[in-house]
């Protein structure tokens, strides 16, 4: 899906060559041009343009009317979003990192995820909350959470993870435009590691559709977000001992992609599951359940999961520790591969 | 504190004005307005515990005693205002034009009683206890960027200033001066805890000061303090002057719900030996036999106008369509999620709809 050069010119979509977090910027900056109701708060985010830089230059564009520095006060600026959002606008907040989301919970459980049902769709809210999340960065206590599991659980909201710079601005897009909210999780991690051409224009990646990063027979690997690197990493490794990897990007955590994982478990019967999150009640446990329900037939072995551990994430000095590794997953490969 | 945040009235407690430059600002079919509505949420209020005592309908929250709180805030609204009530402010949705049959079903455990009005910003009654401060900031911030002059009202009761949406609803409205009411009703206790547990400060009003906007705590029983109050903060709201916090100080003469005895936690017979001495609508009840506005045959007729179209709503309640277990999955997403329309196959095919 790599746009080239070459396509830019084919397409006449001029691209250019941007790290994740600037594909955001640019996201960001493409829906702010398109559609006068969408307004950016958070903190830090203005002038400062965001502590990832992520909404760079945005305030200076746009104005201190659409891009809003809020004051410390995540519950207060995601209801003051939701009142917004009743009222027409179309709000994109940013929580400084995922870990600092929890003051927020309440508005997100009891108003953000139900204004729609219980008012029987006479409001809705069109709001996108993004957060970088994840460990390894260093980053200090409480920065590296990945709770995407805590939200996945809760209805009412879509939770989107891209791990490259052009799906991250497809899929912030889609979520601008989608008229529920959606929790955009994006991997500190990855922000600033590689390069993709991402096309100038507005496009979109539909949510709830996952894609395959590599084809492969012999094992299917299902990751999303930071584990990517990692996966791949391990499946090339995996080449040497000839075992082929269907390595699937989920890219949407709700409503997971039914149709990919099922197409992918039925062609090799053997399943790794790759996540950063805690293991238990994680997003792996409810692809587990998907493929119980659509394929538990094809099945050859047991399905692996390497996850983070159900700890707090530690300080950085163990984070490399906590998180999954290439090792970890070559093992697993290698264990439902010999099964 | 108390001293620097005195009780605002305007009519003493036998219906007497204080203040006379008030004689020309009250007209007599305001305060028939005020009569009318506050005898119509009574009304409904009353038949609200009633129904509840018969089981016709679930737990029900009444409001006796804060009608004139209510109806004073509630009439100062522009058609164009919003509304952010919470489950004991009916009297003041209905008064602001919430539909009468639809605040019936609510109590009857039915999603329909949450849809708000039509033709008002009504939002559906906030349960969490403070969280739909920041709402009102934010759809009055709407606004303002809209480049509209209308505003937003919060309701919200003594307990809710501990929460920290309290906090963070005020703080962001005052920073932004958003076009804002935070309309307290200190009505003396948080179900069972009393407002001196609740906080150590003597008032309510004093805590817009920490925030630098005005506070003013008005007589909740007195009809005309509590509307030219909220009026007063409206009109700062729509010249940009940002928000205001009003206490009006109330008294709940009833229990918290339904479900709740208050005779555990404080002495209710006290509460029903001063209520006459107090009640808001018999005050205004004195203000108009004081001001020879009081006319027998005319409070006779609303009486049996409000008796009838209140029976009328809890008929039509009653006998309203039966809930249908397939709908409660048609309002989560625009577009539902396979997984919920997997869950709703499943509930059509086991034939639970009821």
């Amino acid at each position: 899906m790599v746009m080239s050069k070459e396509l830019e010119k084919r397409s006449g979509v001029k691209t250019n060559s941007l790290t994740v977090i600037q594909a955001i910027n640019n996201g960001l900056q493409t829906m702010l041009e398109l559609d006068n109701d969408i307004l950016l708060l958070g903190e830090d985010i203005g002038k400062n343009g965001g502590v990832f830089r992520a909404t760079d230059g945005l305030q200076q564009k746009f104005g201190d009317h659409r891009v809003i520095d809020t004051p410390l006060s995540e519950a207060g600026f995601v209801g003051t979003a939701v009142g917004m959002a009743l009222n027409g606008l179309k709000p994109v907040v940013e929580i400084q990192f995922l870990g600092f989301i929890y003051p927020a919970l309440e508005q997100i459980a009891t108003h953000v995820t139900r204004t729609r049902t219980r008012t029987l769709g006479h409001y809705h809210i069109p709001m996108v909350i993004r957060a970088p999340y994840g460990a390894g960065v260093r980053s200090p206590e409480i920065h590296s959470d990945s709770v995407e599991a805590l939200f996945t659980h809760l209805p009412g909201i879509k939770v989107v993870c891209p791990s490259n710079a052009y799906d991250a601005k497809g899929l912030l897009i889609a979520a601008v435009e989608d008229p529920d909210p959606v929790l955009f999780l994006e991997p500190m991690r990855l922000y600033r590691g590689q390069r993709e051409e991402v096309p100038m224009n507005a496009y979109r990646i539909e949510l709830g559709k996952g894609k395959t990063l590599q084809a492969g027979e012999d094992v299917t690997i299902l990751a999303w977000g930071a584990m990517l690197p990692i996966v791949e990493a391990a499946v090339e490794e995996m080449k040497q001992y000839q075992i082929s990897c269907d390595v699937i990007d989920l890219r949407t955590l709700y409503p997971l992609d039914k149709e990919i994982i099922a197409g992918s478990v039925q062609k090799t019967g053997r399943v790794v599951i790759v996540h950063e999150g805690h293991e238990t009640g994680g997003v792996g446990s409810e692809i587990i359940s998907i493929i119980n329900d659509t394929s538990f037939l094809f099945l050859k072995a047991p399905i692996e999961k390497v996850t983070g551990f159900d700890v707090p994430v530690p300080l950085f000095a163990l984070e490399n520790d906590y998180l999954p590794t290439k090792e970890r997953v070559s093992k697993a490969i290698k264990q439902v591969y010999e099964f | 504190m108390k001293e620097r945040y005195p009780l605002f009235q305007i009519m003493n407690k036998n219906g007497e004005l204080l203040d006379h430059a008030y004689e020309t600002e009250i007209t007599v079919d305001q305060v028939k307005s005020f009569y009318y509505h506050m005898l119509r949420i009574r009304t409904y209020d009353q038949k609200g515990v009633a129904l509840q005592r018969q089981g016709r309908i679930g737990t029900y929250v009444p409001f006796a005693g804060q009608e004139a709180a209510q109806v004073g805030s509630a009439l100062a609204l522009a058609d164009k205002d919003w509304m952010f009530p919470t489950y004991r402010d009916h009297g003041a949705s209905l008064t602001f034009g919430a539909d009468l049959d639809r605040m019936l079903l609510h109590w009857n455990g039915r999603i329909e009683g949450c849809l708000p009005s039509r033709e008002k910003h009504i939002m559906a009654a906030s349960i969490p206890i403070a969280t739909h401060l920041p709402h009102a900031a934010g759809a009055a911030m709407a606004e303002t960027y809209k480049g509209t002059k209308n505003a937003a009202i919060a309701y919200f009761g003594d307990g809710a200033t501990s929460e920290g949406d309290f906090h963070e609803g005020i703080n962001i409205a005052s920073v932004f001066k958003a076009p804002v009411v935070f309309f307290n009703q200190n009505n003396g206790f948080a179900i069972s805890l009393p407002v001196n547990k609740q906080m150590n400060s003597q008032t309510i009003a004093q805590k817009a000061e920490a925030y630098d906007i005005p506070g003013k705590r008005v007589d909740g029983m007195d009809i005309f303090a509590v509307h030219f109050a909220v009026k007063e903060a409206l009109e700062r709201a729509r010249l940009g002057e940002g928000p205001t916090l009003i206490e009006a100080v109330t008294v709940r003469f009833g229990a918290h719900t339904t479900a709740d005895d208050p005779s555990k936690y404080r002495d209710q017979e006290e509460i029903n030996r001063v209520r006459e001495e107090i009640d808001p609508v018999l005050r205004l009840e004195k203000y108009m036999k004081h001001y020879n506005i009081w006319d027998g045959d005319w409070a006779a007729t609303i009486t049996n106008e409000i008796k009838a179209e209140i029976d009328e709503a809890i008929q039509r309640m009653e006998s309203y369509q039966k809930p249908n277990a397939a709908d409660m999955f048609d309002y989560v997403f625009e577009k539902p999620t396979w997984t919920i329309e997997k869950q709703k196959e499943s509930i059509i095919s086991t034939g639970r709809q009821s």
